[in-house]
């Protein structure tokens, strides 16, 4: 009975197929939603199915989650909605939700028996668009057709937003405003349908009323365009029209892009943990970030660039990471990302910051990989250089975070990451100039969002680097914490985060330390600031204490696909007052690199931390290269990373040393840093 | 009023399982949902359910036979058969899932093992009283031709 979708019970088999293959007929919406529903009880599914058909709805029932996602990654155009217990035996609701969420961006709607306060509000975090209790009543069915509207008129906004809506959209908007507001308007609906349609005949194809948007399907390839000419804009500066432009793909319309783009900022907002009402790419990170930073180190100089490079990673790669991560399990994304944190932590070549084993405690946070995502992309080679030092404590708190799970040290990486998008801005190219930025103000929130809790301790940052490990974010907490190990007692400080005692291999920390470096990296001031970081630890201490008191990770909370490190990131960013989108976007491709670690360090840590490491480390001996030469160049270049790496000489730097880098080629000397050292 | 005498008896005992509690409003909207397309609906859902929860009460039982009882799983399965009784409206056995999930939470295996035993006389009672409401609403005929007026 998985596949029963029949066309509604009552309605007649047209109103479905037309809204099925877009002449919707107007006046028949809501009939002929499809609806999937998900419960592993028979019982219940039974009686949803024949409520839903009662609605007019289409409906397709399935009793196990993973044939739900099967169903849906097939036909990812099939659905409009669907409905979703949250206990089930073979994956856990809220899991599936996450995967609908990123992968097909359907609207999704839970239920339960429970009516708990934190199971619903699980049900928030991660992106549910609503929650019912059981047992369900047919009247709580009829209007979840809302939920397709609204999220399609926020798609359409974004459009807007973009400056890419036409007049007729907003007519069509508008009109739709008039009719949403009242959902018993059915007879206003039809008519403002009826006129988009009208509207529709005559304007281009795609420019349908959203709800009958034809859908692209974004392959892998298609995405990895996308984020190719995304990266090549910057993440600020993308907008639908441009990257249309530059991916040339015929038959593509700038609504196309546009939704896609926003489904993309919103996955990479779910992967640093950033709150979704943070559109802009600016993040505030950096321009405070900019401020506090002390001079970092030129670890972090090195790191950032490191990141950078690896955050550039390969348009490809962090385009297959993100397809991966969009289109399928984070598993599959975890991988490409370690590659990229891995040549940040070699690049660190921090001895101060030699974190051990405390360190890799802490650099559970997988989720903190993730964060690195947040690394803005473009990373100054200088920074590298800069970071170089720093990179290698961070490198190895990098690889401590990935190995950990979530860690309170999450904290940290979020703000390792938070530093890195300020870092990107500006200065990279000063040493000491610029960094401060980064350091101070980033490490500021940063530390006090991974280390939230625990760093409370010493000067904040320099648990950020500890916990490197922690969060994906870390690597910008890494970053900071670089500067921060070196002065503070950061060394041998687990990272109070609540590292795990065990950190794996060292491709986890490896991939701690890419993080750390890429968010070393961003942060033009971090190389610089690395001693004002020092300082700024030494002064905030107190600041980050309170900050971390401030910061209450809940840890159920929204977890992008890291597992619950994510969030505590999200929120301690969020806290922070960060703008997610500057994380997200100066990170995206640090971000899909993370989230890449993040799996990696999920799943399969050891082997994918090994192979990134090794693709990292050849990474980060180009990086290392460039950086050096670049130090002091430029750190206007918002994306240094194009300017200096092109994605296809990353990628095909990573492929190529596979083997690992000799320690001899890496600049940047990793010092104790052997790459052979990495645990495969 | 029903004019068939068979209609009337369905109708109050059908009242009376309400009256008595054994069933709860959710058993109406199973009862509304039927239709032509589906004119024995709300018998073809107690049978699925009858038989899918027989599976969880079994673990039930599985469970309070190891020593020491494992709450979190006694409660995981106890979690599922309330969702499951909820949604047909068996407004005893509910109340008794509710309790012993209860006991679980509190770690009273004595209680659980008290509930359970209460749980599965409502249950069984719940069955009984059910299948006598559908064998008479069969032998009553179809509701529609009752209820509308000639």
């Amino acid at each position: 009975m998985n596949s029963s979708s029949g066309k509604g019970s009552m309605s007649t088999a047209s109103s479905s197929a037309a809204w099925k293959t877009g002449d919707v007929v107007p006046d028949k919406f809501p009939a002929g939603l499809r609806v999937l529903v998900v419960d592993d009880d028979p019982t219940c599914l039974m009686i949803l199915e024949k409520m839903l058909r009662t609605c007019l709805y289409e409906v397709t029932k399935c009793n196990r989650a993973e044939t739900a996602l099967c169903m849906l990654r097939e036909n990812k155009n099939g659905f409009d909605i669907v409905i979703s217990d949250v206990h089930m035996p073979d994956m856990d609701g809220f899991k599936l939700l996450e995967h609908i969420g990123l992968e097909m961006d359907l609207p999704v709607i839970m239920m339960s028996a429970d009516d708990g306060k934190h199971v619903v509000m699980k049900g928030v975090t991660h992106g549910a668009c609503d929650y019912l209790i059981k047992p369900v009543r047919i009247e709580a069915l009829k209007n979840i057709w809302q939920h397709v509207v609204r999220k399609r008129r926020n798609e359409w906004k974004d459009f807007e937003q973009s400056g890419s809506v036409e007049e007729g959209d907003r007519q069509q908007k508008q009109s739709e405003d008039a009719d949403y507001s009242s959902s018993a308007n059915e007879g206003n609906w039809k008519s403002s349908k009826k006129r988009k349609d009208d509207e529709d005949e005559t304007d281009e194809r795609d420019d349908t009323s959203s709800l009958k948007k034809p859908r692209v399907v974004w392959s892998v390839e298609l995405h990895q365009q996308f984020v190719t000419a995304v990266n090549q804009l910057g993440i600020d500066k993308a907008v639908p029209k441009k990257i249309l432009e530059l991916m040339n793909v015929p038959g593509l319309t700038r609504e196309n892009v546009a939704s896609h783009l926003q489904k993309y900022r919103l996955y990479l907002r779910r992967l640093s943990g950033v709150s979704q009402h943070q559109g802009n790419l600016n993040n505030p990170f950096i321009s405070s970030q900019e401020t506090t930073f002390g001079p970092l180190s030129s670890l972090n100089g090195l790191d950032l660039q490191t990141l950078a490079a690896t955050g550039q990673l390969p348009a490809q790669s962090l385009a297959t990471l993100q397809a991966a991560g969009l289109g399928r399990s984070t598993a599959k994304s975890g991988v490409p990302l370690p590659l990229v944190d891995q040549r940040n932590i070699f690049s660190f070549e921090n001895p101060k910051l030699r974190f051990g084993e405390g360190q890799q405690q802490h650099m559970n946070n997988n989720k903190q990989i993730n964060l690195l995502h947040g690394i803005p992309t473009t990373m100054e080679p200088k920074q590298l250089a800069s970071l170089h030092h720093t990179a290698q404590s961070i490198g190895n708190i990098n690889m401590q975070v990935t190995s950990h799970g979530a860690q309170s040290g999450q904290n940290s990486s979020l703000l390792m990451q938070m530093a890195q998008p300020q870092a990107r801005g500006p200065t990279l190219d000063s040493t000491v100039g610029h960094a401060p930025r980064l350091p101070s103000s980033m490490g500021q929130p940063i530390l006090s969002n991974g280390i939230a809790a625990n760093v409370s301790t010493r000067n904040g940052i320099p648990e950020n680097i500890r916990a490197p490990g922690y969060n994906p974010v870390s690597q910008t907490s890494s970053m900071l914490n670089f500067p921060m190990n070196h002065t503070s007692e950061l060394p041998g400080n687990s990272f109070p985060l609540g590292s795990t005692p065990g950190i794996s291999s060292l491709t986890s920390r490896r991939a701690f330390q890419e993080e750390v470096n890429s968010e070393i990296k961003v942060p033009s001031g971090f190389m610089p600031s690395y001693a004002i970081f020092n300082d700024l630890n030494q002064h905030k201490p107190q600041n980050w204490e309170l900050e971390n008191v401030g910061m209450t990770f809940d840890a159920s909370q929204h977890s992008n696909s890291l597992q619950g490190n994510l969030d505590l990131t999200q929120s301690v960013l969020v806290q922070q007052g960060f703008s997610s989108r500057q994380v997200n976007g100066q990170s995206r491709s640090a971000a899909v690199v993370s989230k890449a670690v993040f799996s990696a360090a999920d799943g399969t840590e050891h082997v994918i931390a090994q192979n990134v490491n090794q693709h990292l480390d050849s990474l980060l001996v180009d990086n290392t290269i460039r950086v050096k030469s670049e130090r002091v160049a430029d750190a206007s270049a918002a994306n240094l990373f194009p300017d200096h790496f092109g994605q296809e000489d990353l990628m095909s730097a990573l492929l190529k040393q596979q083997e690992g880098i000799a320690p001899a080629e890496n600049e940047f000397a990793f010092d104790g840093y052997s790459m052979d050292n990495i645990p495969g | 009023m029903e004019r068939n005498p068979m209609r009337r008896q369905l109708a109050v005992m059908r009242q009376s399982l309400f009256d008595q509690g054994y069933l709860d409003e959710q058993f109406v909207q199973l009862e509304e949902l039927q239709d032509d397309a589906n004119p024995n609906f709300v018998e073809e859902v107690v049978t699925l359910y009858y038989r899918d929860s027989a599976r969880l009460i079994l673990n039930v039982e599985q469970a309070l036979e190891r020593k020491p009882f494992d709450f979190n799983k006694l409660d995981g399965y106890m979690h599922q058969f309330k969702g499951s009784s909820s949604s047909i409206g068996a407004k005893k056995v509910k109340a008794e899932s509710t309790l012993f999930r209860e006991y679980c939470k509190s770690g009273n295996g004595e209680g659980c093992m008290r509930t359970f035993q209460q749980l599965k006389k409502e249950y069984a009672t719940l069955r009984k009283k059910l299948e006598a409401y559908f064998q008479l609403a069969r032998q009553a005929g179809p509701m529609e031709t009752a209820c509308h007026p000639k």
